[in-house]
């Protein structure tokens, strides 16, 4: 076994972390800004380039690790989970983040997302997600909406889309987070605490794709209507939200959903990140109510799933176990 | 009622036995007879008086197919001898059929004059009419060919166990160890070893172990008693094998072993990453007990995830192994191709079924060569072995751990249903007996690291993650040599492609040159051979030099690259025939690379080449009559 890594905290700058690549996605695109708040994120927590790893797939956003100066693995259409799955089965000490976008997280990957979640392995998954495939020039994506025009589908589309974070949580997943590209305050704050939490951690964030599908999220990022159409959640806080905070969720009327409700007329509701119904309820907003951005649920297990591997075969390693000795068990005979 | 054990040496003095150089044995019965724990035993008592042998499990596709029908008949078959044994044997020489769907099923196999052991009490009207006969074939003429023993076991081993306190259904459970009584006396075979195993296996209920000894002891005492009128006895004497400590391994085993081995010579943990798949599973198991050493096992969500893992278990720095048979190893392909870009350590095993498609999963077949070689994307070379026998798997295991990790390059290990499955009995080796081959990691040098700058044999250096000073990107995207950065550049590409090519190639360089298994190196005829096909081949090549025929046999381990000398060799014959389980994979890389007029022999049924198949293509190759008369 690899011996522990050191895990001092390195003392870097966001700059640190960039590449001497050049960095080639559109003018404009929101990975920009995403790679800005990793950047960021990573000098914040004091990352070690040795020991931080970077798994993509395929896609734009696949091409993260190239320009994040740790180490980095640009894989194959969708299996980055699973590829990162064996780096933490081999390594569990290493700080493993994956990188994909919704064609190759939900689609041709959705599979190895759903396991890499449901066992909980120590990964920071972020899911860039523009609702579009961008590097093949703009077919509908598994969220794009119904009657999404896109060159595979000149009528409009017909497939419903998922959502990535009603599935997660459907899954099991015990962290669930909304971010947004453009919020640079808020995002490296999310992606700290995808990176603190000990098991699988799911990150959706929203990013406009400049090209394929512009404005896609307007409704509800657009400067002028964001705090009326966002509803950001802090464990503990009331989940309130308006231009003047003057509005609040509460639970509708047979309790299984939330309503949109004055601030003032009773108690708003609290937020609370262990709280996998809740998390299911926030994570179901869509325009026209707000859409919740922030943890929607943060509860983690008592231990991750390779290390609970490891610990298991640990339990029946014998450092002086002999292979020629195990040959020879059992019935033998001398000719 | 209990049955005195009589003493073994006064039973050999009171008995005239045939004595025989070989003998064929086929168990066959209803799935939940026992037939293959039968089997097991039947073979550690052969084992332990030193005959040599082969065996063969052949189990329905079926987890519990219903009771009595012929698609539920389960079988093991040995091939025991006092001279060296290479097959599991063509055709049985003694039939044990436990109910008439046994008998139906393996009917077809037996020689004239072969013995048939029946169990007369299971051919009621009923069984006989769930087997599909039509009529009573004991009565109907239909085994006058053969010479029949018929013993009602089921009433037998009843009577043995009345009063025990076992149930009717229970007793009849024991049948089995009955069967194995008579067998075992029929080959004067000690029960001494199953008694043992059968005291510890039922340490907890003494009383089953006591049943299962009761049983054993009156079907040995009733073919005694029986030998008079009619039981055939035999005596297969010990055959003439290297001395040393010996035991029973499957392929699957001693792959498991080897890759455990290799993995230790390495100094690397094993990180195996697999699918369940029929017939592959079973290495997966296999090393599943074995984490007393630096072992891992990952059951993964499907073939993707589990060579994914495997590569991510590699690029972190472990020994990352993924296994698979054929459809597996086709969803592998892609992930295969990322290793190849990236130039990292993955060994796949292919344990090879009959296709295509899902094919026959519990059948053997061998067509799983040109995936192996070509079944991937782009120019996209790896390493391919194939192993010859269950004992083999051991060392092709341990050598394709050191291919793969020294040369920074996926391996394909080929096995099939056979070898996985088949056992033999194994000289076990002394492992200290070959060097340790430690890999060594990159370490931080002066200057940026450079992880596709290659050494003299155009390997370039293992680099984990965790490592000070040696971060850097790589993936499937063409890169630039010695830096790995992203590069479309035309020349480069070129230079690339053909650095992978010739560093696959170049492997050559460190594996032995082809060898003749048997014959001279120069002849009138070369059998060429690969995987699973050796022993009919070698027996049959024996017994042609035998009659004065210059044939020769060489089986190639190394499939790519081909051994630096094998198309030298092969011009010094004047035939070169390739019997393959496939429609001819060998035989066209053979013709491709080396111009020679190589012939094909192509079997696909499911079961392994007999050696009489064998021996008639060679007669007629040799006899340029006999092909002329064929082809008229």
């Amino acid at each position: 076994m690899n011996a522990p890594l050191t895990v001092e905290k390195a003392n870097l700058s966001p700059k640190d972390f960039a590449t001497d690549q050049e960095v080639r996605w559109c003018p404009g695109c929101g990975d920009y800004a995403i790679l800005k708040a990793v950047q960021k994120t990573l000098a914040d927590i004091g990352a070690q380039p040795a020991t931080t790893v970077f798994v993509s797939g395929i896609g734009c956003a696949a091409r993260f690790p190239y320009y994040v100066e740790t180490f980095g693995f640009h894989t194959i259409h969708g299996r980055a989970p699973a590829v990162a799955t064996g780096v933490k089965l081999a390594n569990p000490e290493l700080d493993v983040w994956v990188v994909g976008g919704d064609g190759d997280m939900l689609s041709i990957g959705g599979n190895h997302l759903m396991h890499a979640l449901r066992r909980n392995v120590d990964l920071n998954i972020l899911l860039f997600n523009n609702e579009i495939y961008g590097l093949t020039k703009g077919q509908y994506s598994p969220t794009s909406r119904v009657g999404t025009r896109s060159p595979s589908t000149p009528k409009g589309s017909i497939d419903r889309p998922l959502s990535a974070l009603n599935m997660a949580l459907g899954i099991g997943a015990r962290f669930v987070a909304r971010a947004i590209d453009t919020q640079q305050k808020a995002l490296p704050g999310i992606l700290e605490a995808a990176w603190r939490h000990k098991g699988a951690s799911l990150v959706e964030i929203i990013q406009n794709c400049i090209v394929y599908n512009d404005e896609a999220f307007a409704a509800f990022t657009e400067r002028s209507v964001e705090a009326d159409a966002q509803v950001h959640v802090v464990h503990g806080q009331p989940l309130i939200f308006g231009k003047e905070r003057d509005k609040r969720l509460k639970r509708s009327e047979n309790g299984y959903g939330l309503e949109v409700a004055p601030l003032g007329e009773g108690d708003p509701l609290i937020h609370d990140q262990t709280d996998r119904v809740l998390a299911g309820m926030l994570a179901a907003l869509e325009p026209p109510m707000p859409v919740a951005v922030g943890i929607l649920l943060d509860d983690p297990a008592e231990t991750s799933w390779e290390r609970a591997v490891r610990a298991q075969d640990a339990a029946e390693r014998r450092p002086d176990a002999d292979l020629g000795a195990v040959m020879r068990r059992g019935a033998t005979w001398t000719a | 009622m209990a049955l005195a054990r009589p003493d073994e040496s006064d039973e050999r003095r009171l008995t005239k036995r045939a004595a025989r150089e070989t003998a064929v044995v086929r168990f066959a019965g209803d799935s939940g007879d026992g037939m293959q724990l039968t089997g097991a035993h039947f073979t550690l008592a052969t084992a332990v008086s030193g005959s040599d042998l082969a065996t063969f499990p052949d189990f329905p596709a079926e987890i519990r197919a219903p009771v009595g029908t012929t698609y539920g008949v389960s079988a093991f078959q040995i091939n025991f001898g006092a001279r060296r044994i290479k097959t599991i044997g063509d055709r049985p020489d003694v039939l044990v059929a436990l109910n008439p769907a046994a008998l139906k099923v393996n009917l077809d196999d037996l020689a004239d004059g072969a013995i048939l052991l029946l169990d007369s009490g299971a051919f009621s009207e009923r069984n006989l009419k769930k087997a599909g006969y039509v009529s009573d074939p004991r009565a109907d003429g239909s085994l006058d060919r053969l010479r029949v023993v018929e013993m009602d076991m089921s009433a037998l081993t009843k009577e043995a166990l009345a009063g025990t306190g076992l149930t009717s259904r229970e007793q009849l459970r024991c049948k089995n160890f009955f069967a194995l009584g008579v067998v075992l006396w029929m080959f004067d075979r000690s029960r001494q070893p199953t008694i043992d195993w059968l005291k510890k296996k039922f340490a907890d209920r003494p009383e089953l172990a006591e049943a299962n000894i009761m049983a054993l002891d009156a079907g040995h005492t009733v073919a005694e008693t029986a030998e008079l009128q009619r039981m055939p006895a035999f005596e297969v004497g010990p055959a003439p094998m290297p001395q040393g400590l010996y035991r029973t391994v499957t392929g699957h085993e001693a792959l498991s072993f080897g890759l455990v081995d290799g993995a230790l010579k390495a100094g690397l943990p094993l990180v195996f990453c697999s699918y369940p798949i029929t017939p592959a599973s079973t290495l997966l198991h296999d090393l599943a007990r074995l984490k007393q050493f630096d072992v891992t096992t990952f059951q993964a969500e499907d073939e993707i995830a589990a060579v994914a893992a495997a590569i991510g278990a590699a690029y972190a720095g472990s020994l990352g192994v993924t296994s698979s048979s054929g459809p597996g190893i086709a969803l592998k392909g892609e992930a295969i191709g990322l290793a190849v870009a990236t130039e990292l350590p993955l060994v796949i095993v292919n344990s090879q079924r009959a296709g295509p498609s899902t094919g026959m999963p519990t059948k053997t077949e061998q067509s799983d060569l040109y995936q192996a070689v070509f079944g991937r994307n782009g120019d996209t070379p790896v390493v391919v072995l194939a192993a010859r026998s269950p004992a083999d798997c051991f060392e092709v295991a341990r050598e394709a751990v050191r291919l793969a990790v020294h040369h920074m390059t996926p391996v394909i290990l080929l096995t099939d249903g056979f070898l996985a499955n088949a056992s033999e009995p194994w000289l076990v080796p002394d492992i200290d007996a070959v060097p340790d081959f430690p890999v060594r990691f990159a370490t931080a040098d002066s200057g940026p690291f450079r992880p596709f700058e290659r050494d003299a044999r155009g390997v370039r250096p293992w680099a984990r993650p965790g490592t000070p000073g040696l971060h850097h990107r790589i993936g499937g995207i063409e890169k630039q040599a010695g830096t790995g950065n992203i590069s479309y550049d035309p020349a480069n590409h070129q230079a690339m492609t053909d650095a992978r090519w010739n560093k696959v190639l170049a492997v050559a360089d460190e594996i032995p040159e082809q060898t003749v298994d048997q014959g001279d190196d120069e002849g009138a005829l070369a059998i060429v051979g690969w995987g699973s096909t050796h022993g009919a081949i070698s027996r049959a090549v024996t017994t042609q030099r035998a009659r004065g025929h210059a044939v020769s046999h060489v089986h190639l381990r190394h499939i790519w690259p081909l051994p630096r000398n094998l198309g030298a060799l092969l011009r010094r014959f004047d035939h070169v025939l390739v019997p393959e389980m496939n429609k001819g994979q060998l035989v066209t890389i053979l013709r491709s690379e080396y111009l020679i007029d190589a012939k094909g022999l192509s079997k696909v049924t499911g079961k392994p080449f007999t050696i009489a198949e064998l021996e008639d293509r060679i007669e007629a190759v040799l006899s340029p009559t006999l092909v002329m008369e064929k082809s008229a």
